[in-house]
């Protein structure tokens, strides 16, 4: 495979949407080659940064109105994510 | 069959996350926060049609775009439409590449991806055309299957793919523009500005080094 090949297939690859021997095949040519392993390396960084600095939190006021409109006590636990999931 | 004394607990905790993406979308707190109400409380209603089991999350979200959709997009959707002439190929590595390492720990792309603030990256976000934008916000920041944000957005999976692909490329460009506004990428080198591809013959003289 080609850098060119390689390229065509970088989404597919980083978003874990692509064959076992396509995944290979790619995998295997950035262990050879460290410009297009570079190239993907920030690509994944850029998602990084795009996931963490675009987060939000709900104003209080919001979440209070919701809890009270489904009828529940409004309380800062519900930030928490559920244990044991 | 789910219960409604469970939704609370279960759909609660994507409420930060529901939120910015009704920021995203929307692009104003107001507007945002009316999205999120407007869902959970579908969302509420429905819970007795949900089946345990499947996926909460990508339910949840399946609500906020459809109210999204009916509720905010009707008016702006020709408009949106015009947009879709893009930068298909744009690669914001190729872009801010070729500066050369300097045997430092982190590479100058890499450098140039930390000083990139918050609100950058949400503007550049904010100007993709809406579909492209759900696509990327379902995909990149929350991380669901193409099988997922096919599901999400009622469209089919090469859709999804097309979207994906288009939408990320945009952003690329629209966070390289940004970053330059406020310099933080170094200006480009002027015979460089104009194309996009690299230039396929140099003219005779000019140094190799560029």
């Amino acid at each position: 495979m080609n850098c060119d090949e390689t390229y065509k297939g970088m989404y597919l690859y980083l978003d874990k949407e692509i064959t076992v021997w396509r995944r290979w095949k790619i995998t295997r040519h950035l262990d050879r080659c460290p410009p297009c392993s570079r190239g993907f390396d920030f690509e994944l960084e850029l998602r990084e940064v795009i996931m963490t600095r675009s987060r939000e939190r709900v104003p209080d006021d919001l979440r209070r109105r919701i809890a009270e409109a489904i009828g529940v006590e409004f309380s800062d636990e519900v930030n928490d994510p559920p244990q044991g999931l | 069959m789910a219960n409604q004394v469970d939704f609370a607990e279960q759909a609660m905790p994507f409420m930060d996350k529901l939120y910015a993406a009704a920021m995203r979308m929307t692009r104003n707190p107001a507007d945002a926060e009316d999205l999120v109400q407007e869902t959970y409380l579908r969302a509420y209603r429905g819970f007795g049609g949900f089946q345990e089991g499947t996926n909460l999350k990508a339910w949840l979200y399946r609500i906020l775009s459809n109210t999204f959709i009916n509720t905010y997009r009707a008016k702006k959707r020709r408009v949106e439409e015009a947009q879709l002439d893009d930068v298909e190929e744009y690669s914001l590595y190729r872009r801010i590449g070729g500066l050369e390492s300097e045997a430092a720990s982190r590479t100058p792309e890499s450098e140039i991806l930390d000083a990139m603030p918050e609100e950058v990256v949400k503007e550049a976000l904010e100007a993709l055309p809406e579909q492209f934008r759900l696509a990327v916000l379902l995909a990149d920041v929350e991380g669901f299957s193409y099988k997922e944000i096919s599901e999400i957005t009622e469209v089919p999976v090469g859709t999804v793919m097309s979207r994906l692909h288009r939408g990320r490329k945009q952003l690329q460009s629209a966070l390289y523009e940004l970053a330059r506004e406020r310099k933080l990428v170094p200006e480009p080198i002027s015979a460089a500005t104009k194309s996009m591809s690299p230039p396929q013959s140099k003219p005779s003289g000019t140094p190799d080094e560029l």
